[in-house]
């Protein structure tokens, strides 16, 4: 077994990139079933992730980036997610977020029957998730 | 024998060909570089989602999940992955073939096409085929999100009963100069082979279950894949593009060359017969 370590390394991948690459303290996500709070060491994990902002704790400080569902996994003090976009604050575009929140909420408003439900209440959530970020820790 | 002009003209015209292929050359060759890292770049997600689903197969019961079950074929759906644009050497005779080789021999009603890419689509039209579906517009720079739409398609058509088997046919991408058209099974999903050799095993937590992440996990998975094989085969036809137009241009230049000895051939041969003209006439006049 590893020494104890004070930090867990944290990985946040994405098809196109690999967007964040750092050594913290400690993690919180969202998993379908609940928050999730990780710290250094942690038991091997795989979990499902929501769409909601991770948090992490870097010496002290909380910074957050936005996660649109993906997975979770800890293993050997590393925790990598697997995403399919990711963005910190500072790279969220609020205007295309506000323009997605509009047109899917526009789509749920109109019954009809061709529509997908399911697609335009991710689309929802994803485009509200962001602006909530920007609007609580961006900036 | 065709007069110094009209030889010219003939170099002037293969000139500017030239410089059509040079540029297309050089374009092609800065997209590659980028296509080429774009594709390298999702190695890391590949991989750990590949071994995520080693994993979660591990420990999640074997039969259940309706993506890994096997049927009886009935009919086999392709996707087809082409360019948009030609003037890429074989690259799109290379997977013309390959689709032909899959559908010829066998009734209409037994496979179910979805093309992307211009070119597939209209050779399929030439051999009276309509695909079922087609999507254009980005075989050169694919986004994730059209890879999403495709393999959401497919997904659904396959749960559905439409079809009993997907098949992907793409370029994978080696070098420039190398692509090797693959044919490859993406449903039901093989699993993975776990050779158990890799010592024991870490016991894994799983949030909220086992079945639970799997389930979430494997379309991700499939989006994946159909991300990688756009991925590779824009790299492909992008590679193909370039050798095709270093070679069209080398072609020119050569081409060129000969003309021009040509030219002066036949320009020299003019001077000369005026020579003797005005030679033989003075000699005349004597």
């Amino acid at each position: 077994m590893a020494e104890t370590e004070k930090t867990i390394r944290l990985e946040v991948i994405t098809p196109d990139a690999s967007v964040l690459h750092k050594d913290v303290d400690f993690i919180l996500v969202r998993a379908l079933d609940g928050d999730l709070g990780i710290m250094p060491n942690h038991a091997p994990l795989i979990a499902s992730l929501d769409i909601w902002p991770l948090f992490y704790d870097e010496q002290g400080q909380r910074s957050c980036i936005t996660v649109t569902s993906g997975f979770l996994e800890v293993s050997n003090n590393t925790v990598t997610i697997i995403t399919p976009a990711a963005e910190t604050p500072e790279n969220i575009d609020v205007e295309r977020a506000e323009a997605a929140k509009e047109r899917a909420e526009k789509r749920l408003h109109v019954k009809s029957q061709d529509i997908d439900v399911h697609r335009a209440e991710l689309a929802l959530q994803r485009a509200l998730r962001r602006i909530e970020t920007v609007e609580k820790y961006g900036r | 024998m065709p007069s110094a002009r009209e030889i010219n003209r003939r170099i002037k015209s293969v000139t500017n060909t030239q410089q059509i292929t040079k540029a297309m050359k050089m374009v092609s060759s800065v997209r590659l570089r980028r296509a080429q890292e774009r594709a390298l770049a999702t190695a890391p997600y590949t991989e750990k989602i590949e071994g995520m689903l080693q994993r979660l197969s591990a420990a999640a019961p074997e039969d259940g999940n309706a993506l890994f079950t096997a049927r009886e074929v009935k009919r086999t759906c392709y996707i087809i992955i082409g360019s948009d644009k030609g003037l890429a050497g074989a690259f799109n005779s290379n997977i013309n073939k390959a689709m032909v080789a899959v559908l010829k021999d066998k009734p209409r009603n037994v496979s179910y096409l979805m093309a992307t890419g211009r070119k597939p689509s209209e050779y399929l039209k030439h051999l009276h085929i309509v695909p079922e579906e087609k999507w254009s517009g980005f075989s050169d720079k694919p986004q994730f999100t059209q890879a999403q739409n495709i393999s959401q398609e497919a997904t659904k058509k396959f749960l559905s009963g439409e079809f009993d088997e997907v098949y992907v046919i793409y370029t994978k991408f080696r070098s420039a100069l190398s692509q090797e058209v693959r044919t490859v099974k993406m449903l039901p999903i093989s699993q993975p082979d776990d050779d158990g050799a890799k010592g024991p095993k870490e016991e894994y937590l799983f949030a909220p279950d086992a079945q639970h992440v799997l389930e979430t996990l494997l379309p991700q998975y499939l989006d994946m894949f159909i991300y990688n094989s756009l991925l590779q085969s824009a790299a492909s036809e992008l590679g193909a593009r370039m050798t095709a137009m270093t070679s069209a241009t080398d072609n020119a230049g050569e081409l060129i060359d000969r003309l021009t000895v040509h030219y002066n051939k036949v320009r020299q041969a003019g001077i000369t017969n005026e020579l003797t003209e005005i030679v033989s006439g003075a000699n005349a006049l004597q």
